[in-house]
């Protein structure tokens, strides 16, 4: 196995486009050194990208947007009073993963490279409209993050590209996100669902909404026609009665050791539900602090 | 044992709650654990596992891994004794341990043994594993009990059943058990309400923290050390010597700090594995167990089916009480159908009882001994049915239990009379307890259950010497999985009369003690306790001929009293308290060392009731359930150090929250298992626990010298039950099938409309 360090992005494009077999970026490495250890995945390359420079910087842009390095740990996240006020979905679905150890190294940008459907911070960083800078052979290109993954295990990165930062858009007045999952414990497990849920509000009513759902398909959905149930409305229960059957009809999920398609689909629309009502409390103002579990 | 050896009152030493004198060592991370042993020239070894659920071995080709510089061994079935007789049922339990640590002719389940490696580092090993060519007759797997009774279900290996299986049965059927008494169909025709109703659970794993690892050293001489997390050294030592055909007195073994076993680490997987790595490449071999590894290849509990039967009247009389078990317990005899029947109708006193248990084979680990095996999946299908007929009558179901009971002098279901026995206490502690006349809230339901465990004696050695300065060391052969090393030294400072802090207790290995049997049955507090005090007389006898010979009256004229030696009466003469210090300080020069022995198969221990008091919580939109309240009343005879037992109990009622709520085992169609991870096989994590309440109740064994039951396992046999009840009542539904995962809730209550 080769381990690399390098100085930039564009070094480490160069190393993962030079490299043969498998190649792993290592950033919090806390699915990679799993999975190496477990003897799932033996990379012929190794690619620590947290020497570099400002990749455990938070930035928040002059326009109000904000600028995430991917070395940041979701520790990082959870101790920054101003992304959390502007983000707090993002945060707390951030800060759900694993332990408190874990969250000490894990970061946004590997959790949405490591191409799991039911990984945490990817709905709510869809639903938020969360953009990455990939770098590669040919320079650097800017994408949604929904993008990414393309399937269990999988994504749309080429030989040689590497997500060299997050964006997250300026947050704006009068508007909230919110993320919840369903395990069957209280901490320390994996989606069976997740479900994120961004709006912003014009009065009581809501102008904009993204609904996003996790562990319902191959990969994370950006739900329209359940941003549409309550698009107009002031979240009222036809409102999110809709929502919900708007979120149960977009899963496709399947029957595995973590639940069944019919549970699955009935939970969506349940914490569809449950989650819309948060961003809607927040982005009224109020202050609902992050649920884990 | 005489009325008047026994002690139950005005202790000194026992009942307090001191500092485990392990403590200090497991808390600042000084304690040798498995992991933790190394040796010069070390290697490490992997083992190779089936990834087919059933397939015959056609051809195995190890060269190209024996070809790596680094590997200096490679072991196959070839390299065991083969004088290991091949036998039906658990009479050949030898040749069954012998095939599940390393696959004969075929592979028996996902995860079986095939080969091994050492090499000279850990991922060398593991490499070199990729390496070994297996050539596999893939074979019709089946890992469901029911489905591996029927006719068309693939036969797992000829000649495994034992004569008491009757004929027309499936040849996975390895053993049955019957018993009972009375009249069954007559009772039912009494009774103003018959229950029939069919249960299932799944296998569990005891979920011990710390994997199975070992160091041993064979070498060319036959001669041979060994280093291992178990529950008991003496087994290990036994079974590796007859594995590698060497003698069992050159094998010696050390059991190392054990981080759980639960019943899990009574047998052996990896041990006589490195010995033969080892003996083969004459160097140390260490073999550690991952988990992925811990769960496919060591032994969960039984998975269960079953039906139960039970005829009340109007008033709770139990009538008739019927039920059969079928267990499946791996690929091998030895799934405990009947302990399971036995136990299942023990807590009441019955005049129609009839059980019969069934020992079924199926492509799944060798299933191993888990917390009071057998009785939890009994409780739970018995007391749900309990808990239904109360409800469909309108009865209390504390009260019904009570009416029902076990006492002293009840004929047992399973035979024999009960002798001083404490479940009523228990219940009526329960009745008395404020946690039953709490308020619910919406969503909540409450449920109860009573459990019983039979509890054990076995094979006990103890040596107790004393030093010149009166402090005293004690040898015990069981090593401490929850606590031992504080009783058996508040034992030992009760009849002594010396501080506890003066007692150091050893877990001694096979080469500087007598035989003892495994730290398993709840037995020892009990066994071990027993003959920790009896050592201690044994001791006190000596110091008291040391005293009545320097005061030169007879010895019946010396007794023991606060640590000293006093004259028995004033008749005997008028000499100051000798302490145990003033006479050890001597004791080369008056005749010599002082040391105390016991040794015996202590019979009395003590058969140990409980009730468990549950609060749950359901959302009925997702099906989650969340324990909000528990209580655990159990019968502990006389607790030594309550503290531990109080462990006891909450560990017991921790483990039966995981098997109750969400812990299984998943198997795919292509009979591998899904779920080999911490992340998907899902114990309970701390925050998913509610404080869980103790009472201790103290009705004394007559069996032991200080009154103690065995209160390990007892803990277990509730739980399952009692959440059922729980969950069950908060529903609306009544939950026949465990765990009672939020998808199984869910779709029981969309049935139910």
């Amino acid at each position: 196995m080769q381990y690399h360090s390098p100085a930039s992005f564009a070094e480490a494009s160069q190393l993962a486009a030079a490299a043969t077999g498998t190649t792993r970026f290592l950033a919090g490495g806390t699915d990679v050194l799993v999975q190496l250890r477990a003897d799932i995945v033996t990379p012929d390359t190794l690619i620590d990208i947290k020497k570099i420079p400002g990749t455990r910087d938070i930035t928040r842009n002059a326009d109000g947007s904000w600028t995430l390095g991917v070395a940041v740990s979701g520790a990082e996240m959870g101790e920054h009073a101003a992304l959390v006020a502007d983000w707090p979905g993002v945060v707390e679905a951030m800060n759900l993963v694993g332990s408190t150890q874990v969250q000490g190294r894990a970061t946004l940008t590997g959790n949405l490279c490591n191409g799991s459907p039911a990984a945490d911070s990817v709905p709510a960083m869809v639903a938020a409209g969360v953009t990455a800078t990939v770098t590669g052979p040919n320079g650097e290109r800017k994408v949604p993050v929904g993008s990414i993954p393309t399937g269990p295990g999988r994504t749309s990165l080429a030989k040689g590209e590497v997500v060299s930062a997050l964006h997250i858009p300026a947050r704006g007045e009068h508007a909230g996100d919110a993320y919840l999952r369903f395990i069957p414990r209280s901490e320390m497990d994996i989606a069976v669902v997740g479900c994120a849920v961004n709006l912003r509000l014009d009065g009581d009513t809501i102008s904009e909404a993204r609904v996003s759902l996790g562990a319902v398909a191959p990969t994370v959905l950006l739900v329209e026609d359940a941003a549409a149930a309550i698009v107009g409305s002031t979240l009222d229960d036809a409102a999110l009665d809709r929502l919900a059957a708007a979120a149960s009809a977009a899963c496709k999920p399947i029957n595995d050791k973590r639940g069944t398609i019919e549970f699955r689909t009935q939970v969506a629309g349940v914490l569809a539900r449950r989650v819309a009502r948060i961003a809607y409390a927040r982005a009224k103002g109020e202050i609902i602090k992050g649920h884990h579990g | 044992m005489a009325l008047d050896d026994l002690k139950t009152k005005d202790f000194a030493f026992v009942g307090t709650r001191p500092n485990r004198p392990d403590g200090l060592d497991k808390v600042t991370g000084r304690a040798k654990f498995g992991a933790d042993a190394h040796a010069p020239g070390m290697l490490h070894g992997a083992i190779l596992r089936s990834p087919h659920a059933h397939a015959r071995i056609l051809r195995i080709d190890t060269s190209r891994a024996e070809a790596l510089k680094d590997v200096k061994a490679v072991v196959t079935r070839a390299d065991f004794s083969d004088q290991v007789p091949f036998a039906p049922g658990l009479e050949g339990e030898f040749w069954n341990v012998l095939e599940n640590v390393m696959a004969g002719d075929k592979a028996l389940y996902d995860g079986h043994a095939v080969a091994a490696v050492a090499a000279t580092s850990a991922l060398a090993a593991r490499d070199a594993l990729k390496l070994i060519e297996v050539e596999y007759e893939v074979l019709p797997h089946v890992t469901d009990v029911d489905k591996a009774m029927q006719a068309d279900a693939p036969v797992i290996r000829e000649g495994a059943t034992d004569y008491s299986v009757p004929e027309g049965m499936h040849p996975n059927v390895v053993r049955m058990h019957e018993s009972g008494h009375g009249d069954v169909a007559a009772g039912f025709a009494e009774a103003d309400l018959v229950i029939e109703d069919h249960f299932t659970t799944e296998a569990t794993h005891q979920g011990y923290i710390e994997p199975h690892a070992c160091l041993a050293t064979l070498g060319m001489d036959g001669k041979g050390e060994l280093w291992c997390c178990t529950q008991g050294h003496w087994i290990v030592q036994k079974t590796c010597a007859a594995l590698l055909g060497i003698e069992t007195a050159n094998l010696r073994v050390t059991a190392s700090e054990i981080g759980g076993g639960f019943g899990g680490k009574t047998t052996v997987f990896i041990e006589p594995v490195a010995l033969a790595l080892s003996r083969k490449a004459n160097k140390p071999v260490k073999l550690v167990m991952s988990r992925s590894e811990v769960f496919r290849a060591t032994g969960p509990t039984a998975s269960a089916s079953m039906d139960i039967k039970i005829g009340m009247k109007k008033d709770g009389t139990i009538t008739a009480a019927e039920g059969i078990f079928r267990l499946q317990g791996g690929a091998f005899p030895g799934g405990p159908a009947e302990y399971t029947a036995m136990c299942a109708f023990a807590p009441y006193n019955l005049t129609n009882v009839r059980q019969v248990g069934y020992d079924v084979m199926t492509n799944r680990p060798k299933q191993a001994a888990y917390r009071a095996p057998g009785s939890p999946m009994a409780a739970f299908a018995v007391e749900s049915v309990i808990d239904e007929l109360c409800n469909q009558l309108g009865l209390d179901p504390i009260e019904v239990r009570l009416k029902n009971a076990s006492r002293e002098g009840t004929k047992a279901s399973y035979g024999p009379r009960f002798q001083r026995i404490g479940l009523v206490e228990t219940l009526e502690a329960a009745k008395a307890h404020p946690h039953l006349s709490a308020p619910l809230k919406p969503g909540q339901g409450r449920g109860i259950s009573c459990g019983f465990w039979f509890n054990h004696g076995g094979e006990t050695s103890v040596s107790l010497a004393l030093s010149e300065d009166g402090s005293a060391q004690v040898m015990v052969g069981t090593p401490d999985i929850g606590g031992s090393r504080a009783s058996m030294a508040l034992m030992a400072a009760e009849v002594l009369g010396i501080p506890y802090d003066n007692i150091r207790v050893t877990i001694a290995d096979t080469a500087t003690l007598g035989y003892n049997d495994v730290s398993h049955g709840s037995r020892v507090t009990y066994a071990s306790g027993l003959a920790t005090i009896k050592a201690a007389r044994h001791a006190v006898e000596k110091l008291c001929e040391r005293a009545a010979k320097k005061w030169g009256i007879p010895v019946d004229a010396v007794k023991w009293e606060n640590g000293c030696a006093v004259p028995s009466g004033p008749n005997a003469g008028d000499f100051d308290p000798l302490p145990l210090a003033d006479i050890t300080a001597d004791m080369g020069r008056t005749g010599g060392p002082i040391s105390g022995h016991f040794e015996a198969t202590p019979e009395g221990a003590g058969v140990s009731f409980a009730t468990h008091i549950v609060d749950a919580e359901v959302d009925p939109e997702t099906g989650k359930t969340r324990v909000v309240r528990y209580t655990v009343i159990q019968d502990a005879g006389k607790a030594i150090h309550p503290t531990y037992v109080e462990g006891q109990f909450q560990g017991g009622a921790a483990q039966g929250i995981g098997w109750a709520l969400n812990e299984e085992y998943i198997y795919g169609e292509d009979g591998r298992l899904q779920n080999s991870v911490f992340l998907d096989y899902r114990i309970p994590v701390a925050s998913d626990l509610p404080m869980i309440d103790t009472v201790i109740v103290e009705v004394p064994n007559p069996g032991h010298p200080f009154g103690v039951r065995g209160v390990g396992e007892t803990s277990i046999c509730p739980p399952l039950a009692a959440i059922a009840n729980a969950v069950s009542a908060a529903a609306g539904v009544r939950m026949r099938n465990l765990p009672m995962s939020p998808p199984r809730i869910l779709s029981a209550l969309k049935a139910h409309g």
